[in-house]
Order: C-alpha cells, then sequence, then structure tokens
C-alpha cells in the first residue's frame, strides 16, 4: 500500500534510471578488469578493453598466456597457496578461541566477569597501528615474524575482540533454561558448550566464519607488517601490491594477477552472500 | 573457576599479548627517540603536528572524513531506498555490495586502470580518459595532478564502502513500521517530509552506526592509497605515513607517535559506535 503510494509521487522511471546508472558504475570497472586478463598484450596496450565489445563473440582475440605467466612466473601460484594457508589458520583459531570465550562470558557464572567483558569490548577501540611495533619485536625476538605460525596468531589476536563481541550477542539470545536443564540431565560444561551452544549458534558462526576469512584473505597491512620482505610466505595482496610495483604499465599481467586474487571471495561472496550479511547485521542493527 | 580459565583464559591471554601490553608500549616508544634509546620528550608529538608531511596527512584526512563518510552514508542511504522500490533488488544489491568481497589492493588495481593515462593524441586504454577524450576534452593523469587525485582516491573507497551502508541501512530502512509511513502519508505528507520526519528518525541508529564505521575506517585508511599513490604527489595519509616512518626510515619514536594520535582520534568515535551497538544489544 505505501510502496503503491510513494510510486506514485516519485516517478518510477527516475528510480529505475538511477538504479541502473548505479549498477553499471559498480560492475564496469570489475568487468574491464576483466576482460583485459583475457587479452594479449599487444591488444592491452593499443586499445581500450571496451573495443571488444564491437564484436565480443570473436574468440580468436582472447587468451589465457597472460594467466600462464602470473602463475609461473609472477609468483602467484605460490601466492595462492600461502593465502590459503594464512587463512584458513586465521579463520579457524579465532573463530575457535572465541566461541570458547563468548560461551563463559555469557553463560558461566564467575567472579570478573562483567570486567573481562568490558575489556574485550575496549579492545574493539584499539587501532591496530598501536600495536605494530611492539609486537614485531617481540617476534623477531622469537623469530616469528615471516612465519606463518606468526601471522595465525596475530590474526588471532587481533579478530578476537570483534568475534567475541559477535558471538556474545548471540549467545546471549539463547535462553538459559536450556542449558540449566542439561545441567539437570548430569551435562557436563564441555557437552552443553559442545553439545548445545555450538549447535544452536550454527549460522552465527558461519557468519563469522566468512567474515573473518574474507578479512584475512583481503588483509594487506598484517602481512605487510609480520611477514617482512619474505617472498615465499607472502600471501595475494602483497604480492599484488609489488607486483603494481614491477609491472608498472603492463596491464595485461597486472589484471590478470589482480584477477586471480579476486576469484575466490567473489566466489565465496556470490555463495554465501545471505551469511555474509548476517554478520555485518549482527549487533548493528536488530529488528 | 577453573572451567571459566578455560574457556575464557585463552582468549584474554591472546588480548593481553596482542593489544593491551603492546598498546601501552607503543604510548612509551612514543616519547623515546628514534631507536627507542633515550628520552626526548614531545619531539616525536611535536614532528607529528607540526612538520608539513604529518600537516599534508591531516588535511587528507580531513578531506576524506568528510568527503567519504557523507558519500558513503548518503549514497547507502539513497540507495536503500530506491533499491526497495524496484524488482530487481536482489541483484542491484549483490552488485553494489560485491566490491566489499574483494580486497582493496584488487580494488586498487581495478581503478588504477580505470585512471590509467596516455598523453592526448595516443590511443587512451583507462576509461575514464577515454570518456574525456570522447567529450573533447584532454586526458588527465588523475592519479598525478594534485588535489584530483584525492578525489580520484576518494571515489574508490566510495566505490568499496558504499555497498557495506547500503546493506545496513536497508535492513534498517526495512524495519520500519508500514503503518508509520502510511500515517505520515494520509496526514498528507510528502516524499521528502516522509523522509525528513519518519524515515531519518527511525533509521537514526543504523545511521549513527554505520557513520562512526565510516569515520574510523577513513582515519585508518591505507592499502588504496598505498597501492595507488602510496602517497606521493600530495596524496599522504596518517596511516600510510605511520608505515612509511616504521619501515622506510625506521624511526620508532615517531611512527608509535602517530599511532598514538590516530588511537586518540578513534576513541570517541568509537565510544559513540560500540554504545550503538550495546543498545541494540540490551
Amino acid at each position: 500500500m505505501t510502496r503503491q503510494k510513494l510510486k506514485a509521487k516519485m516517478p518510477q522511471i527516475v528510480i529505475n534510471v538511477v538504479v541502473i546508472v548505479a549498477m553499471l558504475l559498480w560492475i564496469v570497472p570489475t568487468l574491464g578488469l576483466l576482460i583485459t586478463s583475457f587479452r594479449p598484450a599487444s591488444d592491452v596496450v593499443y586499445s581500450g578493453w571496451w573495443t571488444v565489445l564491437t564484436s565480443p563473440l570473436k574468440f580468436t582475440q582472447y587468451t589465457v598466456e597472460n594467466y600462464k605467466a602470473v602463475l609461473s612466473s609472477g609468483g602467484m601460484s605460490t601466492a595462492f597457496r600461502n593465502s590459503f594457508i594464512i587463512t584458513v589458520g586465521g579463520t579457524v583459531i579465532p573463530v575457535f578461541l572465541a566461541s570458547l570465550a563468548a560461551f563463559g562470558l555469557s553463560k558461566l557464572h564467575f567472579r570478573g566477569r562483567g570486567l573481562f567483558y568490558a575489556l574485550i569490548v575496549f579492545m574493539l577501540v584499539v587501532p591496530t597501528q598501536m600495536t605494530f611495533i611492539p609486537v614485531l619485536r617481540l617476534y623477531n625476538k622469537l623469530s616469528l615474524s615471516g612465519t606463518f605460525v606468526g601471522l595465525w596468531l596475530v590474526h588471532t589476536g587481533y579478530g578476537l575482540p570483534f568475534s567475541i563481541f559477535m558471538l556474545h550477542t548471540f549467545f546471549q539470545g539463547l535462553p538459559d533454561e536450556l542449558f540449566e536443564a542439561a545441567y539437570i540431565d548430569g551435562a557436563s560444561v564441555w557437552t552443553s558448550f559442545f553439545r548445545l551452544a555450538i549447535p544452536l549458534s550454527v549460522p552465527a558462526l558461519a557468519s563469522l566464519v566468512i567474515f573473518q576469512f574474507l578479512f584475512v584473505w583481503n588483509d594487506l597491512l598484517v602481512a605487510l607488517i609480520y611477514l617482512g620482505g619474505h617472498e615465499s610466505v607472502a600471501p595475494l595482496t602483497v604480492r599484488l601490491s609489488s607486483l603494481v610495483g614491477s609491472f608498472g604499465q603492463d596491464w595485461h599481467l597486472l589484471t590478470a594477477a589482480a584477477f586471480v586474487s579476486m576469484v575466490v571471495p567473489i566466489v565465496v561472496f556470490f555463495s554465501l552472500q545471505q551469511y555474509f550479511v548476517r554478520g555485518l547485521l549482527g549487533g548493528a542493527v536488530k529488528g | 573457576m577453573l572451567t571459566a580459565l578455560f574457556y575464557v583464559g585463552p582468549a584474554v591471554l591472546f588480548l593481553l599479548v596482542y593489544q593491551v601490553y603492546p598498546a601501552l608500549q607503543t604510548v612509551y616508544l612514543s616519547f623515546l627517540d628514534r631507536r627507542s634509546e633515550s628520552f626526548v620528550g614531545l619531539e616525536n608529538y611535536k614532528y607529528v603536528f607540526t612538520s608539513q608531511t604529518m600537516l599534508r596527512a591531516f588535511k587528507n584526512n580531513l578531506l576524506w572524513l568528510v568527503l567519504f563518510t557523507a558519500g558513503t552514508v548518503g549514497l547507502g542511504l539513497l540507495f536503500a531506498i530506491l533499491v526497495d522500490r524496484v524488482k530487481y533488488e536482489r541483484i542491484a544489491k549483490s552488485i553494489i555490495f560485491m566490491p566489499m568481497a574483494i580486497s582493496f589492493v584488487g580494488a586498487g588495481v581495478v581503478w588504477k586502470f580505470i585512471y590509467a593515462y596516455k598523453p592526448s593524441g595516443a590511443e587512451q586504454i583507462g576509461l575514464l580518459n577515454q570518456i574525456m577524450v570522447v567529450l573533447g576534452f584532454e586526458p588527465k593523469g588523475w592519479l598525478l595532478e594534485s588535489p584530483i587525485n584525492n578525489l580520484a582516491l576518494i571515489v574508490v573507497g566510495l566505490w568499496i564502502w558504499t555497498g557495506y551502508c547500503m546493506v545496513i541501512l536497508s535492513a534498517a530502512y526495512k524495519g520500519i513500521p508500514k503503518e508509520l509511513m502510511e500515517a505520515g502519508q494520509v496526514d498528507g505528507a510528502n516524499d521528502w517530509q516522509v523522509f525528513r520526519h519518519i524515515i531519518i528518525p527511525e533509521m537514526r541508529p543504523a545511521l549513527t552506526m554505520v557513520t562512526t564505521t565510516m569515520l574510523v575506517n577513513v582515519l585508518k585508511i591505507f592499502d588504496i592509497i598505498y597501492v595507488m599513490t602510496n602517497g606521493n604527489y600530495g596524496t599522504e595519509v596518517i596511516a600510510n605515513r605511520m608505515f612509511k616512518e616504521m619501515f622506510q626510515f625506521a624511526n620508532t619514536g615517531r611512527a608509535s607517535a602517530i599511532a598514538v594520535v590516530l588511537f586518540v582520534m578513534i576513541i570517541p568515535i568509537m565510544y559513540a559506535n560500540i554504545r550503538q551497538k550495546l543498545k541494540g544489544e540490551g
């Protein structure tokens, strides 16, 4: 009813034009990158990617050479593997520890609980920049810089406040009676955590996992700081940003490399979008 | 108590090692010299607040603060309301939201290519300069000329973050009770009045949330600058400068002072942000 009336007041055509223009502005840049990555180097320097649109089905104008080149000599395949290793550890550890902590803080009764929670919420305020130098010094002493383990742990340290905050909000919503009933039936705390709280929060956990996964996969700064210049452990983001420096104007290679770094997040995003959105909304807007 | 320690202990240990201790240590280091050997008082802070480079960075961050925040929240709100009224809402939202999924580095390359510049007369391969040429203008070095390059970088930021604002604001918009808007219209309010007096007040919590989130983002903005200009040609920002002080100039004192200043600027914004989130929780 409302929408019908609003429609009548603001011409539908205007709305459609604005939305479609916005969609074009948001999709064309990525599309240009994708098309360019499949064009031969000689074409890329002499004409804009939009020239293929005059005869988009002429398949001889496309090539996969650029991808072959960046995956072999560009070091993108090693970087891909590194990104994967870093992201898996950097997601599993913080999500696991956060679910333990969020469970403890919302369902167990102990002294100082409020204080711990306040500490965690306060940590949301601290920008990671405040921690780089001391943590890096510590890492240099312990030989943890330039290692995957070091990066897993640091992503855990940085990811925990938000993860705990989000899961705490969710666990708070689970009725206490449920857990009391489980205890009366003789369940241990671990059982009530592992068999009750975890299965009940699968949607929240899924959101958090996707969120943290994309966050770590796309991270540049933390990797730059703690991996130093070690090429052999550099993830895609670090590799790509150094290619921007070294390949400079070699757009055929740069665009292919960029697309290699974007493939996983784009697939994750489009297949699991609803969980991702729910993660963003976690605690932000309720009802 | 021991049980509680098992659940909460590991997380608290991580926070002490990775957040509490280093943050305090950074404050301490900001009063020491570049090698953290001797006490220099407020020398590093004097650099932060008076040097040309830092003043330039502050100015740019301020420009970002105004344009980026207004742009992401404004466009996000506009799109949130408009997509609600088209049949292809889902796909429109997915497309605008997609840049959030890719890395800022990836987005940086995407846009560096849009801004690619060749001297006039040569065939342009950057879309923006091609459009300029078609319209009869001279091609421009979008990332090289100040102050236009700052705007060019901010546009990249808008492209990445508008979708985030849109998604959150769209959820809030759909949460406004229909009766409320209907009642407004029955009382003879026009679109603008409904927007101003019903939609905006109803969406205030969500607006506060996204605005504060964008403000914090802007203060910490790093990746886009690092990849696209590395702070050259007058595009320096605070976080990139800190990175340079740390690695390029190996000046721990100055880098720490910059971090502390950043922290102090973020505190009030995050306070508002968290208060809003906790309200939503209760």
